[in-house]
């Protein structure tokens, strides 16, 4: 009891501490801070699963790509810096936020007890479907629906990010350039965790089905290691308009739909699979979305193409 | 022996908490980058603990997440801070 | 046997803890960002190797034991590679005059 009070009360004073901080570099550093912790705060919830892709994509990924946008703001920083926004909207934001969260608060302290729950009908059902992991049961079989239709939001906001490209840079290099040099300390960085990192990734992927884990938590480790291979230099940022890429990236949703439309014929409805080989397709959806996510993950915190092919 | 690795975690995180409050503090990125290497080491103390103390096996999988994810963020960082001195001078 | 795995639990878990107290009142009390570096990667990381150490006596099975140790080797390689890097971005060019 002592040690969750103690835990909520140092995410809330990291989470004030972001809000307050004047400088860019500094709240990302305490986004990053409090993602961590509120991984801390999953598991203590029994969550695993969540604590895992808070771990992954909340705080690491999410703060790659803040640190990407802070890198770019940094010449308009000066002027930003002396802004305040108006006391009537600083006011009415904080009026808004309270709201919400006393909302918040209030259905949670008044839910019925027992609390309304499908939990035992989604463990029932989990023989049918042959994995061991209630929450990938959900993911891949009960609501497979909205994951296929996450990816496509995920590829369609890479595209909202790429139509950022100046007219005459369309089809080129995201990211800077950065240089690789055989003596620095970060290639030898990346050349000892990347490895390590895709055999985690892989793992974390392979086990979603009997244990925490899954093809996003996957699918970002995957990605950290690229985004690491790009940041040391050893591997530059792939032309947004080379075909493998772009197969790459649609090779996910494409597979996941197809599957769906053929449960038409399979089982009598969409994303239905028959009993049998129900396992056994979600293992042929899951490969490829998770390639294709960690590519779509990747080329979001590179950012728009910012640079021409020929240096 | 469930208690005592709860205390355990949570004094390992009482640790954490009073160096974060140093290094968030510290005037410049110096310090700052810092952050990402003190919760990783920490939080995977207080994840492992909790491991054990709570009964979820899987707690030691968001360790290996973690070492992974703060060596990968600790990267960004000291990328973003050697690109802003080399912009300012 | 239980008994003596228990007592052997509590006291390198004690130990690491101490190591992790050591670290904070060393990132507290240094004067400059090198040493606090210092301070942090070195304590944290016995720290945290002690820690694992006493719950690989609690440990059920093998596999569990040997997913300690390997947490516990990914994180002192991240820290010992990473902490190279983060001092070569606080002091570029190490040469003191």
């Amino acid at each position: 009891m002592a040690f969750d009070a103690g835990l909520a009360v140092l995410v809330l004073g990291v989470a004030s501490w972001t809000i307050a901080a004047r400088d860019t570099f500094a709240a990302v550093v305490g986004f990053v801070a409090y993602g961590l912790l509120l991984a801390l705060i999953w598991v203590r919830l029994a969550a695993p699963d969540v604590a895992l892709t808070e771990a992954a994509i909340g705080s690491g990924l999410t703060g790659g790509l803040l640190l990407g946008a802070s890198t770019r703001l940094r010449r308009t920083e000066s002027l930003a810096v002396g802004e305040k926004p108006a006391a009537a909207l600083r006011a009415a934001t904080i009026g808004l936020c309270i709201l919400v969260s006393a909302g918040l608060a209030a259905i949670i302290l008044l839910l019925p007890e027992p609390a309304p729950t499908l939990a035992a009908l989604a463990a029932a059902n989990l023989v049918a479907t042959g994995l061991g992991n209630p929450v990938t049961a959900v993911l891949m079989a009960y609501r497979a629906i909205d994951t296929l239709l996450e990816v496509v939001v995920l590829l369609l906001s890479l595209l909202g990010v790429w139509s950022l490209t100046p007219d005459h840079l369309w089809g080129s290099l995201p990211s800077p350039h950065y240089r690789a040099d055989s003596y620095e300390t970060v290639t030898f960085v990346t050349q000892l965790l990347a490895p390590i990192g895709i055999l985690v990734g892989i793992h974390i992927f392979w086990i979603g089905s009997v244990a925490p884990g899954g093809e996003f938590q996957g699918a970002t480790i995957l990605a950290a290691m690229w985004i690491l291979t790009m940041l040391s230099g050893l591997v530059d940022a792939p032309a947004v308009n080379r075909r493998w890429l772009r197969l790459l990236l649609i090779i996910g949703p494409v597979v996941f739909a197809a599957i769906g439309l053929a449960g038409f014929a399979m089982a009598g409805a969409f994303l239905a699979y028959p009993t049998n080989h129900a396992k056994l397709l979600i293992l042929i959806i899951e490969v490829p979305v998770t390639l294709s996510v960690a590519a779509m993950l990747t080329l979001l915190v590179a950012g728009p193409p910012e640079r021409s092919s020929h240096r | 022996m469930a208690d005592f690795l709860l205390a355990a975690a949570g004094f390992v995180l009482a640790t954490v908490a009073l160096g974060l409050v140093r290094i968030l503090r510290g005037p410049g990125d110096a310090d700052r980058i810092m952050a990402a290497q003190l919760l990783g080491t920490g939080g995977i103390a207080a994840l492992v603990l909790l491991a054990e103390a709570n009964g979820v096996p899987a707690a030691v999988d968001v360790a290996l997440v973690l070492a992974l994810l703060a060596a990968f963020v600790s990267v960004a960082f000291v990328e973003s801070v050697a690109r802003s001195t080399a912009d300012r001078t | 046997m239980n008994l003596v795995f228990d007592v052997l639990t509590v006291l390198a878990v004690c130990a690491g803890a101490f190591f992790f107290l050591a670290g904070t009142i060393g990132l507290l009390r240094f004067p400059d960002a090198l040493s606090r570096l210092h301070a942090l990667t070195k304590a944290d990381n016995l720290g945290l190797g002690l820690i694992v150490l006493g719950l690989l006596f609690q440990a059920e099975e093998l596999f569990v034991a040997l997913k300690l140790i390997g947490v516990w080797l990914l994180g002192l390689l991240a820290a010992a590679t990473v902490t190279q890097l983060i001092a070569r971005a606080i002091q570029p060019a190490g040469l003191r005059d």
